[in-house]
């Protein structure tokens, strides 16, 4: 947009919005409803569309919680995917324990794996994740921990740019190798999968299905809600302050460190949150998860939707990967280098991304 | 000027300082006392010291030898947050307002209040705040750009707002690097008696090239050469001193 251009009222912008969004949580609220419909109704929305849009708005929390470290506090990690994949893995134990006698090899407690592995008991770690709430409590305590140590370890150096980038790169990439291991308790290769039941449902119900995409439907908007909270008080002012000019800030007499790292852990809950509700959804959850790849297109999905605004994160989610979902299947091979060209040309001609193109069309 | 200094204010006490990057010395023994309510402005040819000399009092570098006290308390303990908290605030050669942000939203970030995250995300304006932030941009002449963002202000506008900030924080003494570089002559003026108006109820020391700007301010001068004081005095004093004609004034 120009300076010179008038931009709409602040008031009746934010009014669209607000309705644009709330349609939007409405469409998405209807589609397991219109599952229900017979086939051959029109309205009817399809199986795989449900279940692709509950893995979508997973994603979605994912980019939120990347914006708010990138798009607010300009911490480019490109390891966001570890959060979502420890927090998908602390929901996978869970899942693996309440499997219970139900496995192949029939053991009590031990997940069929440690079963065929040899263990003779459960791994300390293990314990615990039989309760659901300390389940929960692990979705978010793991990847915040992380990133409370990672974050400490970095900012207090004065690590940024590209070099806290490529450190964010590495952490998910060691994360990958050693969950790969069979010895560290974690499934290796195979991760987990099998699952059988969640709050005493089982989950290959249509129940089950819907209660899951609520679920995430309503993490999402809970966490759209939280970061447009943080973003528009005082505490998110001070975030894009230090994410243009940190040092300016220190001289104001802010310990920027503090506030990065309260950004980053927040951050890194959130993107737990979303790898547990996108685990159960999708039934699966192995060490491909941590792949460096994985993190840096979430940061494509920010580019793309407009990263500093939450809304554009949301947007920047759904469009890419329905784009890669549609391309996939239409001519596999294409989709790496379709992603590659799509966050050159947003550097290059969309640096607001989607939504500066959405509100620059007025002007 | 009746500007009298306030009770217990605290002495910027500079010993002995140098600063040396890889054996070139920026600072080579460097002393300097400034006065609490004292407006002092420092000159200097380009690459005198002068901008180094606000690095090591602010915490930016530290120094290779030697003491920097306020009051009682040795700054170079202490890093950039905690020596801005203790009330020394600094406006850089460059100026540094955040452009996302509007001019208000820049002043209420200065404006003295707790500085953590959890207050920061609690924080509400109250109506003394407001009328604290609304005064000062009357002070800097920025009342009816509050709500612009800052990215559209004019050069000499970026450097009010930025001494504005200064004024939020509340700082018992100001340093303020090259403030009327690019200035039209009336921006000048103003921005002279701005400063002038600051000082008395804290201290201020002025870095500046431009002599007639000094002189307006009309306080006593330090001219810095090759890292160490080099005079000091009236402006009358130092233009009439030779060595100060000979590297700088004769040139
Ligand atoms: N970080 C640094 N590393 C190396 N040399 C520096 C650094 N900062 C300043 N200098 C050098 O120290 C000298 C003094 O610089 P400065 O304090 O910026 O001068 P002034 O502000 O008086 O123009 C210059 O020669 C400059 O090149
Ligand atoms: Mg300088």
């Amino acid at each position: 947009m120009s300076a010179t251009a008038t931009p709409l009222p602040a008031s009746r912008a934010r009014l669209g919005l607000r309705a644009g969004l709330l349609v939007a949580l409405l469409l998405l609220a209807a589609m397991p409803v219109l599952n229900q419909l017979p086939v051959t109704h029109p309205l009817h929305v399809s199986d795989f569309l449900v279940s692709i849009t509950g893995k979508w708005i997973c994603y979605a929390i994912l980019a939120l919680s990347l914006d708010l470290a990138w798009g607010y506090a300009g911490i480019l990690s490109l390891g966001h995917g570890a959060f979502f994949a420890l927090g998908g893995y602390a929901m996978g134990m869970h899942l693996m324990r309440l499997i219970g006698p139900r496995g192949v090899y029939g053991h009590p407690v031990l997940p069929d794996f440690m079963v065929f592995l040899g263990y003779r008991e459960l791994p300390w770690y293990w314990l615990g994740f039989d309760n659901f709430a300390f389940a929960m409590l692990m979705v978010v305590l793991v990847p915040g921990v992380l990133a409370l140590v990672l974050g400490w370890l970095a900012f207090r150096s004065r690590i940024t740019g590209v070099y806290l980038s490529i450190i964010t790169q590495a952490m998910t990439y060691a994360l990958m190798l050693a969950f790969f291991r069979n010895d560290m308790g974690f499934g290796g290769n195979n991760g987990f999968t099998d699952f059988k039941e969640l709050l005493g449902q089982p989950l290959n119900t249509d129940t089950a299905r819907a209660g899951l995409f609520y679920a995430s439907l309503i993490a999402l908007a809970a966490s759209f809600l939280l970061c447009s909270r943080i973003t528009r008080s005082k505490y998110g002012r001070v975030l894009t302050a230090i994410r243009d000019g940190e040092n300016r800030v220190r001289f104001l007499g802010y310990n920027t460190t503090h506030h990065k790292l309260f950004a980053f852990v927040l951050s890194a809950m959130l993107a737990g949150v979303a790898g547990a509700l996108y685990v159960p959804q999708v039934g699966i959850i192995n060490p491909g998860e941590f792949s460096p790849a994985n993190s840096i297109e979430a940061v494509i999905w920010v580019a793309v939707g407009g990263r500093g605004t939450l809304v554009g994160a949301i947007l920047g989610a759904f469009s890419v990967n329905g784009l890669k979902t549609w391309l996939t299947s239409a001519a596999p091979d294409l989709w790496l280098f379709v992603l590659g060209g799509l966050f050159v040309l947003v550097t290059l001609f969309l640096p607001k991304g989607l939504i500066g193109l959405l509100k620059g069309r007025g002007a | 000027m009746s500007n009298k200094p306030p009770k217990g204010g605290r002495r910027l006490y500079l010993d002995g300082v140098s600063v040396v990057f890889d054996g070139f010395r920026a600072l080579n023994n460097l002393s300097l006392i400034v006065e609490p309510g004292e407006l002092r402005s420092v000159i200097g040819p380009n690459g005198a010291g002068k901008t180094t000399m606000m690095d090591v009092i602010t915490g930016k570098t530290r120094p290779t030898a030697g003491t920097i006290n306020f009051g009682e308390v040795d700054l170079t303990r202490l890093d950039e947050a905690a020596i801005a908290n203790l009330g020394i605030g600094r406006k850089f050669q460059k100026p540094t307002v955040f452009d996302a942000l509007t001019v208000f939203e820049n002043m209420e970030l200065a404006l003295k209040a707790p500085r953590g995250p959890l207050a920061c995300l609690r924080w509400a304006l109250t109506g003394e705040a407001k009328t604290r932030i609304d005064s000062t941009l009357e002070e800097t002449g920025l009342l009816d750009r509050a709500q612009d963002l800052a990215g559209i202000l004019s050069h000499g506008q970026r450097q009010w707002l930025e001494i504005g900030m200064l004024l939020m924080q509340d700082p018992e003494l100001l340093l303020v690097d090259e403030p009327v570089a690019g200035m039209t002559d009336a921006e000048t003026e103003q921005t002279a008696s701005l400063l002038v108006r600051i000082a008395g109820k804290r201290s201020v020391v002025v870095v500046e090239h431009d002599l007639e700007f000094v002189r307006a301010l009309g306080r006593r001068v330090t001219v810095l050469h090759e890292g160490s004081v080099l005079s000091e005095g009236s402006i009358d004093h130092v233009q009439n001193d030779q060595r100060v004609i000979e590297v700088y004034l004769g040139r």
